[in-house]
């Protein structure tokens, strides 16, 4: 078809008009997350220079509002490191063990009964769960003492298990979706090329099914640390935000505070003195925060990389 | 001409002298903060036209205000410091003390607790982590578990005045709980638990101690007789005549309406001088 030069040149126009606010689009994603970065490094930065690495890595001495305050954060890093791994530990396998099941074991009708019920559970406000845990799992963690083996009495029931139970099911949602999304993606060919082969539905399963989703289900756990890991509502109700190393390091049953809770506890006071050093420590507090959701990401891509190159290269 | 223009002077003058009566600006301490607020909500309801801004920033920032002529009243849960009064002093600021209510902070525990009470030395032990067992106070062997009210809470400002003191720190295994309603919550359900709260959230779900042998109650701390309660204050500079807009807002506290809203917000009223 022949254009008139005006006509090539409209069309020329509009479709770098259109390549114009697509990308202008696309940036505003990618500058938001830069914007980010930069303000809340920015106003971290102040602490590091006022007060230094050191006290703020290695001491557990938290007295913010104290004069002279005191700001090691060593105690509320912990916390956030057992918070999260506990809740890890409690959500990954269940949530990998549901998604199997939903994608190669259950009936189809029950899949897509039970997919909308666990998605569900990411639906509910943050706010409900913590008032969940404070009012109903409290209670009960505090009272499971007794029926524990041993001499161990629970004195409080807002500690490192209870904030745990509570973000573990939070993460739920996240780690079956993705891994059940995963788990599909591997195919029907591939199930059937196994079977073909005379394999039995468990070495199907562990054998070919999983090998071939590893990356999407690594993913999977690494959005639900993610997600476990800046959760701040949960934790400023139900962990009791006392900022000290538990004893022995690993005690879930007592209190400890996070870093999220620690920002969302204590931005109102320290925001009356704009500029203060317990301002600057709580920005210090959430490029830390960043950093190491940054880690986690990078880890991700890293492995899912690796994983790709490797079955290209078989 | 000459006398229009002079007349618009005279208008102008006089929408300007109505304007400063029709404004009062409140500004001081955030434990105070929400008996003034709801003051100005009741004023300015019943007055349509008159605007009254409170803001709270602080004792502090509230006795400086009135130093720089920027507030017309200000909020103190505290006495104005030497220093203040000397600057004001220097300045001709001549600040007038008025007495809003009175506030308290009972200690308390779970309704099992056996302990009646404690001495305020044995409140500030417990939070420093000197003494960690109820036992060591006459009470069970079972560990005693610290909850403290949030740093940002006027309610932990209190308690540190007149508890733990300046150079005291709370223990590090303590509890932080963000309001007066999750701290009753968690000293109900906790053996062990021992807590802090405004007067108005204690009922029979927990149980408050005496302290240095006096129960908390109202008639306890408007005589004065319950040690951990302070006067709140509103200071201004010289005393307003009655019929302005400070003097309608000084007087609120003593008013039917002025002192349930200081019961309903958790604070004392100040006793009747009848």
């Amino acid at each position: 078809m022949l254009l008139s030069p005006a006509a090539r040149a409209r069309r020329r126009l509009a479709e770098m008009a259109g390549r114009g606010v697509l990308f202008a689009v696309t940036s505003v994603a990618a500058l938001s997350v830069l914007a980010i970065i930069f303000f809340i490094a920015r106003d971290a930065l102040p602490f590091f220079t006022q007060v230094g690495m050191r006290e703020f890595f290695l001491s557990t001495e938290w007295y913010p509002s104290h004069q002279p305050p005191q700001f090691g954060a060593a105690a509320i890093f912990v916390g956030t490191f057992l918070v999260t791994a506990a809740a890890v530990v409690l959500a990954v396998p269940i949530g990998l063990f549901a998604a199997l099941c939903m994608s190669d074991i259950l009936p189809f009708g029950l899949r897509q009964l039970l997919k909308p019920v666990i998605e569900m559970l990411a639906a509910i406000p943050s706010v409900v769960y913590g008032f969940f845990a404070l009012t109903v799992v409290a209670p009960l963690v505090q009272d499971a003492g007794r029926w524990l083996p041993g001499d161990i009495q629970i004195d409080s029931g807002v500690n490192a298990l209870t904030a745990s139970l509570i973000l573990g099911v939070m993460a739920l949602p996240t780690i079956v979706s993705v891994s059940e999304d995963a788990l599909q993606a591997a195919g029907r060919e591939l199930r059937e090329g196994s079977y073909a082969l005379g394999a039995t539905r468990a070495e199907t399963l562990f054998k070919v099914v999983i090998p071939a989703s590893i990356s999407g289900l690594f993913s999977a756990v690494l959005l639900g640390i993610m997600r476990v890991m800046g959760e701040t509502m949960v934790v400023w109700m139900a962990s009791g935000n006392a900022a000290q190393i538990p004893k022995p390091w690993y005690n879930l049953l007592l209190p400890v505070r996070t870093l999220t809770a620690t920002i969302a506890g204590d931005m109102g006071e320290a925001d009356q003195m704009t500029g203060s050093t317990h301002y600057h420590v709580l920005f210090a507090m959430g490029l830390c925060l960043l950093l190491m959701s940054f880690a986690c990401n990078l880890a991700g891509e890293w492995v899912v990389a690796r994983q790709r190159k490797k079955l290209r290269g078989g | 001409m000459k006398r229009s223009v002079l007349m618009s002077v005279a208008l102008g003058l006089s929408v300007a002298a109505a304007q400063a009566q029709d404004k009062l600006i409140v500004d001081g301490s955030t434990t105070v903060g929400p008996i003034a607020k709801a003051f100005a909500e009741v004023i300015m309801r019943q007055n349509p036209g008159v605007n009254i801004t409170v803001s709270e920033s602080g004792s502090g920032n509230g006795a400086k205000a009135l130093l720089n002529g920027t507030c017309d009243v200000a909020c103190l849960s505290r006495n104005l410091k030497d220093s203040e009064r000397k600057a004001m002093d220097e300045k001709g600021v001549k600040p007038v003390v008025h007495v809003v209510a009175f506030d308290a902070l009972p200690v308390i525990v779970h309704p099992s607790n056996p302990v009646k009470g404690l001495t305020i030395d044995q409140v500030r032990d417990i939070y420093t982590g000197k003494i960690t067992n109820w036992k060591d106070v006459g009470g069970a062997d079972q560990r005693i578990v610290v909850i403290s009210r949030d740093t940002n809470s006027g309610t932990y400002e209190t308690f540190k005045d007149l508890v733990l003191g300046k150079d005291n720190k709370i223990i590090a295994s303590a509890e932080y709980t963000g309001s007066n309603g999750g701290m009753r919550q968690r000293v109900q359900m906790t053996r062990g638990a021992i807590g802090y709260a405004g007067l108005g959230f204690v009922d029979r779900t927990i149980k408050a101690l005496e302290i240095n042998g006096v129960m908390p109650s109202a008639e306890t701390v408007s005589a004065k007789q319950y040690p951990l309660s302070r006067e709140l204050y509103l200071f201004t500079n010289g005393e307003p005549a009655a019929d302005t807009l400070a003097g309608k807002f000084l007087s609120m506290s003593r008013t039917e309406k002025g002192r349930e809203i200081i019961e309903e917000i958790g604070f004392v009223p100040v006793p009747d001088a009848k």
